[in-house]
């Protein structure tokens, strides 16, 4: 099981300050990944939950929006930890994607790389993948059909209950 | 009150189906007192069920049975298992469809004589002509309330509308309007008019948009000669001795095989699932499937040659908002080869929600490439190319030779190349359509690759002589006197036009046949 903690009502932003580290972006601590700044946390269950930072930085170089925080990212990959926990030709798949990520990375693994541009010279080299593919294919779901990122890119989504645009700017368009 | 038939019935007549094509045909004739039996794959959802979400939408409508995918196309490499984005419902693709509702022109009738030969491509002149058709156009649109005709007016434009009209404007195209769409522009038939919610694509809350669904199939039930049977999955049309089909196997909504007795059967099941059919009622007495003498059941599988092209702007569009074909430029549908191409092709305007457009923009896209042209969303218009594809005996229907379904049915498999043609159409097209964004100021345009099909046409095709096609000038198989055909799949060529209108065209004037069969006791 994963467990996303978004301050209530699972973890206090206090609590998550407790556990992490502050000032760090991402922060591993026992079975859990944490954003102390922005409290918010993600316990692994199958998968390895430094993995689990890894594939999240991962989702942001896939699909990089800087206007997005990382929980949406975070959010996006928690079923591949579900998918793991029932599947343990998966779960392998994932943790040697992940070590093959790192050591093609150097020294300090795939985050321990600076620029988003290093990263993505490392992901291209594994594209073809079974592995990339899984995680990008999902991901190009679970990332964009979350309602709660709809707003930051100015789509409104359901709007029958709204009675439509038609009092609401369907044609509103001024610049013309 | 709707019908209740006994299975073993044998004077009802059995449509396979119950979208566009099924579901018209089935009312059509009900009208006219005949008891019909519509089978349908696919639940009952009524409007009011319809959600406002895309994936959601997908999933509660769309056909995800699985099938594969062969030849040069890119959907085959994207989307391998998803060839044709389709229905499986009551209403069928009505359901998802977006309403625009053009008549061909003439030339599209005869495109063998009209174009010449094509190498590569298997072009042949419809046993049937504009002029025959256009009463039945008539019928059709008053039927649908297809704006621009019978006094109904357009629909107001949207935001992506004025885009594409200013556009218009500047390029000088001069056929630029709302479009003439099965949408309500006007309260009509019991039924509002449009909201503008934007969600055209995922059924009509409203029940604004022409659908069988709360149309014509309620409108056969009050008659008391129609039942829809949903959750019925025909399997295989059995036949006697003589060759004339006797009823349909079908697996119930329990998985339990079922056969209902026909007197007349009617395949309306869409361009992929009505082939498949006749090709796994292979028997003895036809080895090659039903209907097939001509070898040409599955062949000619035709898809429109589309594209679509976004473009990014300085300022706010918010094309989402209002109608999803919410304007229609038609100055390159002509038949004018100086142009490269034989055939020509429409533009009509095209929004996908946000989650949509991550999937489609750029199947396997990613990176900052990709990124950057969600970010700017709402500062985003978009149209869709629909042009003529090239029928070719190459691009078919086949039963899989493995794979078989939950009830055991081999899975169709889905073949298409691109013709040359295509592929010229496709990117002049592109190139106009830039040059049109460019003029209204755009930063930035992406010319978007084929979505899975929508449009699927031209695996039975109709023909004068049998030895050419499956079914003649009225859907009726040429091989089996009470066997038809009543979807897409009888398009002997594809026009540049949507497909829909021709669709029901072709289905009132079959119910007026079928029933006139009937009484002259000739089926
Ligand atoms: C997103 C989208 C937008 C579109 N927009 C337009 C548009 O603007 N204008 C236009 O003209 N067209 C449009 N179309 C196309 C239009 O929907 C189709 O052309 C039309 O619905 C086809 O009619 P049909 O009767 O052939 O098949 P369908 O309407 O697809 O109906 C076939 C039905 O048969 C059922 N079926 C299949 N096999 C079996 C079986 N073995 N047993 C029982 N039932 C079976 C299916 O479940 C389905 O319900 C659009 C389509 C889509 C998907
Ligand atoms: S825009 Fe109009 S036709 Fe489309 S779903 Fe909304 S009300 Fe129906």
């Amino acid at each position: 099981m994963v467990t996303i903690y978004d301050g209530k009502p699972g973890l206090s932003r206090r609590e998550l300050l407790k556990r992490g580290g502050i000032g760090a972006l991402l922060v591993i601590s026992g079975s859990a990944v944490i954003s102390p700044e922005n409290a918010w946390g993600l316990e692994t269950s199958a998968l390895k939950p430094e993995t689990m930072a890894t594939l999240i930085q991962m989702a942001r170089d896939i699909y990089p929006h800087d206007q997005v925080p990382d929980k949406y990212y975070a959010i996006a990959v928690k079923g591949h930890d579900e998918q793991a926990g029932k599947d343990a030709a998966y779960k392998t798949m994932i943790e040697d994607g992940i070590a093959d990520l790192d050591k093609k990375s150097g020294e300090g693994g795939y985050r321990g790389l600076g620029w988003e541009e290093q990263r993505v010279a490392v992901l291209q080299q594994i594209e073809a993948t079974p592995f990339f593919q899984s995680i990008r294919g999902g991901l190009v779901v679970s990332l964009y059909n979350q309602q709660e990122v709809w707003p930051i890119f100015g789509y409104e989504g359901e709007s029958y209950s709204k009675g439509g645009y038609i009092a609401r700017g369907f044609d509103d368009i001024e610049w013309l | 009150m709707a019908a209740s038939f006994d299975l073993k019935n044998d004077n009802v007549v059995v449509i396979i189906g119950s979208g566009a094509g099924g579901g018209t045909l089935g009312n059509e004739l009900a009208q006219k007192g005949v008891d019909v039996v519509i089978l349908e794959a696919g639940a009952r959802h009524e409007y009011e069920d319809f959600i406002n979400d895309e994936w959601g939408s997908f999933s509660q409508l769309a056909w995800t049975d699985k099938r594969t995918t062969s030849g040069d196309w890119r959907v085959s490499k994207d989307f391998p298992n998803l060839p044709a984005w389709i229905v499986k419902s009551v209403g069928g693709s009505t359901t998802h469809w977006a309403g625009a509702s053009l008549r061909f022109q003439e030339h599209e009738f005869k495109t063998l004589s009209t174009y010449g030969k094509v190498e590569g491509a298997n072009l042949l002149d419809w046993p049937v002509t504009l002029a025959e058709m256009e009463p039945y156009y008539a019928k059709a649109e008053a039927k649908m309330g297809v704006t621009g005709t019978n006094n109904w007016p357009r629909l107001p434009g949207n935001n992506n509308f004025k885009v594409l009209k200013a556009g218009a404007d500047k390029l000088g195209y001069k056929e630029c309007h709302t479009g003439n769409m099965a949408i309500n522009s006007v309260e009509r038939d019991d039924r509002n008019s449009c909201q503008q919610t934007g969600f055209c694509f995922q059924g009509c809350k409203w029940g604004a948009k022409w659908s069988t669904l709360y149309t014509e199939i309620p409108k056969g039930e009050a008659t008391g000669h129609l039942e829809v049977r949903p959750n019925a999955m025909a399997i295989k049309i059995n036949h006697d001795a003589a060759g004339k089909v006797t009823g349909v196997v079908y697996a119930d909504k329990d998985g339990k095989l079922q056969e209902q007795k026909a007197r007349v059967v009617a395949v309306a099941g869409n361009s992929i699932e009505s082939p498949r059919l006749l090709l796994n009622s292979e028997s003895a007495k036809f080895p090659h499937g039903l209907a097939n003498s001509s070898g040409q059941v599955g062949k000619n599988y035709m898809r429109h040659t589309t594209g679509s092209v976004y473009a990014i702007f300085d300022r706010p569009v918010h094309m989402y908002r209002g109608t999803t074909m919410a304007g229609i430029i038609r100055d390159e549908a002509r038949h004018d080869p100086s142009r490269g191409f034989v055939g020509g092709y429409e533009f009509e305007t095209l929004s996908l929600g946000l989650p949509f457009m991550a999937a489609f923009l750029n199947p396997g896209g990613w990176g900052r490439s990709f990124t950057t042209a969600l970010d700017h969303y709402d500062h985003m218009a978009g149209l869709w190319i629909v042009g003529e594809d090239m029928p070719r005996a190459e691009n078919r229907i086949t039963l899989h030779k493995d794979e078989k379904d939950a009830h055991g049915m081999p899975i169709a498999d889905v073949h298409f190349d691109d013709h040359p043609n295509d592929t010229a159409m496709r990117n002049h097209a592109y190139k106009q359509a830039t040059a049109l964004y460019d003029a209204v100021g755009a930063t930035r345009s992406f010319p978007t690759p084929p979505y899975p099909s929508t449009h699927n046409l031209g695996t039975n095709r109709m023909s004068e002589k049998a030895e050419d096609g499956v079914v003649n000038q009225h859907g009726q198989a040429h091989d089996i006197k009470n066997l038809f055909v009543s979807d897409g799949s009888q398009f002997t060529t594809g026009a540049a036009e949507n497909p829909t209108l021709t669709i029901v065209s072709l289905a009132i004037r079959q119910a007026e046949y079928i029933a006139s069969q009937m009484s002259a006791k000739t089926i």
